[in-house]
């Protein structure tokens, strides 16, 4: 039994469900690794929100253009059909329903669906950058994520402790443990780690998991 | 109509004391090191322009373009999306000092309310910030069964910018993704201020290619080659 996914593996089975062509705002970190993992023969188009659409890997060393980056301020390159645009038409995509995925990380989900993934809460300065935009208007809001925090606290809860990012935005999880759907503010257990039982995932989930219907194995490959 | 300007410093002396300075750029694309800089130099030299405050989507890296004016003590206040960078010690000493004030915007809130200050609307509904802090004391509406918060127009006294070619109509290109936000500060200031990498006749920027109209733009100085503040800081600048 794999005890939990790792990171690579929680984003494999989050790119197996990405359509051909979707468009796919990928959140800054760990949520940019999903790309890594399109499957062959899908065309997917990524949108960062600084203002273009259709951007591919990361040039090589040495060839970066630092006024052709992304979100993470990291370089990038251009697929053939890319294209540039300004802020409000980039914020136009995504708060005007066009894009077809935004995969965020997060740092609590609640089973209404409200996310929490900008602050920690007082101490620090303050930073948002477009996670209060992207968790609006993408027909999916997906959220790729450790089951537990580093404490071994549940992540899904009945109500976020920490600053909210967005209310009632979240529309499935991939987790290191399982895949869950929000539907009607409950979460609903799609997957689930082979070797573990409902019973098990249950303790380290802090609302309830509600069956409905058949709950699939979470199989991934060695990464 | 000629908006040329004989030199940096010439383009800049419309900026005074107290002004709302809006500043192209995400992060280094699109900064305009060499106005930001020259603005800089004035203050040392001059005490002046002093209380600016500061509106670009970051709160300035290392310590070039905006960092170095934080540095330099010139800026009373940064309304900006996300404060953070690789070395944000500019910002964050004088932030958590008490010296820097904040107003904490949404990146794509921060975008529509300059293009409403540009586009004459004085406020609008979005979705983004509902039911957050940075929606307190905000008017709420509900539309379509769905709620909104109320934001308002955000303008300038002076937008500073970089492009990549201009005309001395005003017309703009721009770089790759250094657009970012300055099309929306060009529209949203009462003078916009524009280093152009080239400076060519008016026609040689074929119309259909045209992202800014020369109306949105005043004043301009070529600047050949301009330096990068991401290339800056990656050599080590100071």
């Amino acid at each position: 039994m794999t005890a939990k996914l790792s990171n690579a593996q929680i984003a494999w089975r989050a790119a197996q469900d990405i359509q051909d062509g979707a468009y796919v705002n990928l959140g800054i970190g760990f949520p940019e690794m999903v790309a890594k993992f399109k499957p062959d023969g899908r065309e997917v188009i990524y949108h960062t929100e600084n203002g273009i659409l259709d951007f591919g890997e990361a040039p090589p060393v040495g060839e970066e253009d630092w006024d052709l980056i992304n979100a993470g301020k990291k370089a990038v390159t251009l697929n053939p059909g890319a294209a540039f645009f300004h802020h409000a038409d980039s914020f136009a995509m995504v708060r005007g329903g066009h894009l077809d995925v935004a995969i965020l990380g997060a740092y609590e989900v609640a089973e209404n669906g409200d996310l929490a993934n900008w602050s920690t809460g007082p101490g620090s300065v303050p930073a948002v950058g477009g996670a209060m935009d992207l968790v609006h208007g993408a027909k999916n809001v997906v959220v790729i994520t450790d089951h537990v925090t580093k404490k071994g606290e549940p992540k899904l809860v009945k109500k976020c402790s920490l600053p909210l990012t967005g209310v009632g935005c979240v529309t499935r999880i991939y987790t290191s443990l399982a895949v869950i759907d929000i539907v009607n503010q409950r979460f609903v257990l799609r997957e689930k780690l082979p070797g573990m039982s409902v019973e098990e995932l249950q303790a380290v989930t802090g609302a309830e998991l509600v069956i409905d219907g058949t709950v699939g194995d979470l199989n991934v490959p060695e990464l | 109509m000629d908006k040329i300007c004989p030199t940096i410093d010439d383009a800049l002396s419309v900026i005074e004391d107290d002004m709302v300075v809006m500043i192209g750029g995400f992060g280094g694309a699109g900064a305009p090191i060499e106005l930001i800089h020259a603005l800089v130099e004035r203050y040392k030299k001059t005490g002046s322009p002093a209380r600016l405050t500061v509106v670009n989507n970051n709160a300035g890296n290392g310590d070039v373009g905006i960092a170095a004016m934080i540095y330099a003590g010139m800026v009373a206040k940064m309304v900006c999306s996300f404060p953070r960078s690789s070395d944000p010690k500019a910002f964050t000493e004088k932030y958590l000092a008490g010296q820097i004030g904040l107003e904490l915007v949404p990146q794509g809130t921060l975008a529509e309310r300059i293009r409403a200050g540009g586009a004459g609307i004085p406020a609008f509904y979005t979705p983004t910030s509902f039911g957050t802090e940075l929606a307190e004391g905000k008017p709420i509406e509900e539309f379509e069964g769905r709620k909104y918060v109320q934001e308002r127009w955000l303008k300038a006294d002076v937008a500073i910018i970089k492009a990549e070619k201009a005309d001395r109509k005003g017309n703009l290109t721009y770089r790759k993704a250094a657009r970012n936000f300055a099309p929306l500060m060009a529209m949203a200031a009462k003078v916009t201020v524009v280093q152009a990498s080239e400076v060519v006749e008016p026609g040689r920027i074929d119309a259909e290619q045209v992202i800014t109209p020369g109306l949105f733009v005043d004043r301009i100085v070529e600047v050949p080659n301009p330096q990068q503040e991401e290339a800056l800081l990656r050599q080590g600048a100071k």
